[in-house]
């Protein structure tokens, strides 16, 4: 608490009226925190406009949202009508309307983007486990509103998506056709779905999102940035207590991050007015057929964000199952061959491996495709405890880290491009080829995490001034 | 008074057990609030209700024709069968996953439905037409012969757009495929030679 704080009378008005905010809110301490004094490194590059980025986008989405649901009706009768009025009668509805579908994708892009500039710096690595946590929990919370949001035009990819998505949880054993009825308040995808759907997409998602994202930046200043080096910045200070690496995020930063959001508004602008559908991946061409629950489209596919977690799903079939099996096998004979711990812990590491064993064989590959789905977003959560390497950043890594780390990339847009495809053979062995690196890259991190030399790590980081 | 308390480091027991309690209380009154919002989730008296029944006149229905009426707000198809198609069932048993239907008898087909045609009178075959992976409605393929995403010796069946699993024309599942079941027969009687309930198996 402050001591309260008298000015002379003689000082300025617009100092006057600060003063006396600040007797009464920390305005001024705020500012100074998270803008002025809040010191960031110096050597930031080009992947560190993508956090700013989603900011931007998650106050374009509640903007262009509010004024959507002034015109939109959730009702199964009225919906679909109600966009195409959006479309077409409301003035300007159109740019609002495209701006927030655009939006969503843009959404999902500059955040994939933030995601990989994490992975590869190193910045989910101790001190900043939490900020890691907050973060995975936005890009949850994300999946979540996006895919209730898609349901709302209620087009036939809209109706049909929620139908297998829904039904996705049906899978789980015993609870699942009673939580799969839970959801959706009716026997199948109908009014009662859309209506929640919609209350869920415009309040209940986005106040968690809001809150998340809090605390994903009260977090990030707790600890301060990581950089493209992994070094600490606060490990060397100047003499007045301030790191010699940083600098005040304001005016520093807010103006390289003016910068990037212009670029990335000219880019967004241009697809808003151009190509608003991107060739059926932003707004898929089966959702301007009205929901008809009798007919299902010939070709059922999510939109491009959520396409490699749908082809892990689709990667397990029984085949896949025993491939799987061998997998938690040989996963836990090594674990009680090679592994350095307790006895105790082995004999629970085999009995566990045993269950999980049992259950693979006696319940559906449906169920498992559906863990496959989840698992794969939820295995990011632990990132900050499977990376077992000495240093941070990707610079300093060993080498051969930089190809393994391109093949993660590659693997997941092959998977991406597989989930937009009708099913087939030869894709289908690739995706669950693909479904295997994805959870090896993970799984066997704290392995080969440990393996090869680091290259020297600098005290200070690598900068030259411009 | 509260204040020296905590200062001399004295803990008025009697307090304590009332603020534990009260909080007790508190904490069991709270978990008791979710119940009503979690209940408003389930389907509402008004979509229970419009589960019910529903009467269907099959006199147009000709042989190998299907048709489509509304239950529960899915699909029931309503199918006659060919005797060629009734013919061609038995031979393909082994190709199927679940032939005889005894993977979960009660799920798949009321009793009086559980025999080789999947059917009260083997001409009419009536199912819901949700697949029983993820809940697609599948295509009727009934043109038999090679064709795309099919086997060559196809014999007429429906074909799921979503994930590829195939079903005959008695709504059973080919193996290897994705869905685990074969299409669900629902409850359903004749009133008379033309006119078929859905939804219920007792005559009214």
């Amino acid at each position: 608490m402050a001591e309260f704080h008298e000015i002379s009378p003689n000082a300025a008005a617009g100092e006057k009226l600060l003063n006396w905010i600040d007797n009464r809110f920390p305005l001024s301490k705020l500012f100074k925190e998270h803008m002025s004094e809040y010191y960031a490194p110096k050597n930031f590059n080009i992947w560190y406009v993508f956090g700013v980025l989603s900011l931007l986008v998650l106050v374009i989405q509640i903007v262009t949202g509010i004024f959507l649901t002034m015109h939109y009706k959730p009702d199964a009768a009225l919906a679909f009508g109600s966009v195409e009025y959006i479309m077409r009668d409301v003035p300007w509805g159109w740019l609002i309307r495209y701006m927030h579908s655009t939006g969503a994708s843009a959404f999902f892009l500059v955040v994939y983007l933030h995601m990989y500039r994490g992975l590869i710096y190193g910045s989910y690595r101790k001190p900043r486990e939490l900020t890691w946590l907050f973060g995975c929990a936005i890009f949850l919370a994300l999946m979540a509103e996006a895919f209730m949001g898609y349901l709302l035009p209620w087009g036939q990819m809209s109706y049909w998506g929620a139908q297998v998505i829904v039904n996705l949880f049906s899978a789980i054993p015993f609870v699942g056709p009673d939580l799969a009825l839970l959801i959706r308040g009716d026997f199948v995808v109908g009014d009662a779905t859309l209506n929640r759907f919609f209350s869920f997409h415009v309040i209940a998602v986005p106040l968690v999102l809001l809150g998340l994202v809090v605390a994903h930046i009260i977090a990030l200043h707790e600890v301060g940035s990581n950089n493209p080096d992994g070094v600490e910045i606060k490990a060397t200070k100047g003499a007045n207590g301030i790191p010699l690496d940083g600098i005040p995020f304001h005016p520093y930063y807010t103006v390289h991050d003016i910068f990037a959001v212009s670029v990335f508004l000219m880019v967004f602008t241009a697809i808003i007015f151009f190509a608003p559908e991107m060739g059926g991946y932003f707004l898929e061409y089966n959702n301007f057929i009205p929901a008809d629950p009798f007919q299902t489209p010939l070709h059922i596919a999510p939109v491009w964000y959520f396409t490699p977690y749908y082809t892990l799903l689709r990667a397990v079939t029984s085949e896949m199952m025993y491939a799987l099996i061998a997998c938690v096998v040989v996963g836990a004979t090594l674990a009680v061959v090679k592994g350095k711990m307790p006895t105790l812990f082995k004999g629970l590491i085999a009995g566990g491996a045993l269950v999980v064993v049992a259950m693979m064989l006696s319940i559906d590959a449906k169920f498992w495709g559906v863990v496959s789905m989840g698992g794969g977003v939820v295995i990011l959560f632990f990132l900050p405890w499977l990376d077992n390497c000495e240093v941070k950043s990707i610079r300093y890594r060993p080498s051969w880290h930089k190809y393994l780390y391109l093949i993660f990339v590659i693997n997941f847009v092959v998977l991406g491009y597989l989930g937009t495809q009708p099913p087939s053979a030869i894709g289908g062995r690739i995706s669950q080829a693909g479904t295997l690196f994805y959870f090896g890259f993970f799984m066997l991190m704290p392995w080969w995490s440990r393996i090869g030399t680091p290259k020297p790590v600098p005290d200070r980081v690598t900068f030259t001034a411009h | 008074m509260s204040e020296t308390l905590a200062h001399s480091g004295n803990v008025d027991d009697s307090k304590r057990t009332w603020l534990i309690a009260t909080s007790c209380a508190g904490a069991a009154g709270g978990i008791a609030a979710v119940v009503p919002f979690v209940s408003s989730f389930q389907p509402s008296e008004k979509a229970k209700a419009a589960g019910a029944a529903v009467e269907a006149d099959i006199s147009a229905l000709k042989p190998g024709e299907k048709m489509t009426v509304e239950w529960r707000g899915k699909p029931v198809w309503i199918m006659r069968r060919t005797p060629e198609q009734l013919a061609a069932l038995s031979a393909l048993d082994p190709q199927l996953a679940d032939p005889n239907s005894t993977r979960k008898p009660a799920e798949q087909a009321p009793e009086y439905a559980r025999n080789a045609t999947r059917s009260i009178k083997p001409e009419y075959f009536v199912a819901v037409g949700i697949c029983t992976h993820l809940g697609c409605s599948p295509s009727d393929k009934f043109q038999t012969g090679a064709q795309p995403s099919l086997p060559d010796d196809w014999q007429g069946g429906f074909f799921c757009p979503c994930h590829g699993s195939t079903f005959d024309l008695a709504g059973r599942v080919f193996k290897n495929k994705p869905a685990p079941d074969n299409l669900e027969v629902p409850p359903h009687v004749y009133l008379s030679d033309t006119r078929l309930l859905i939804g219920d198996d007792k005559k009214a």
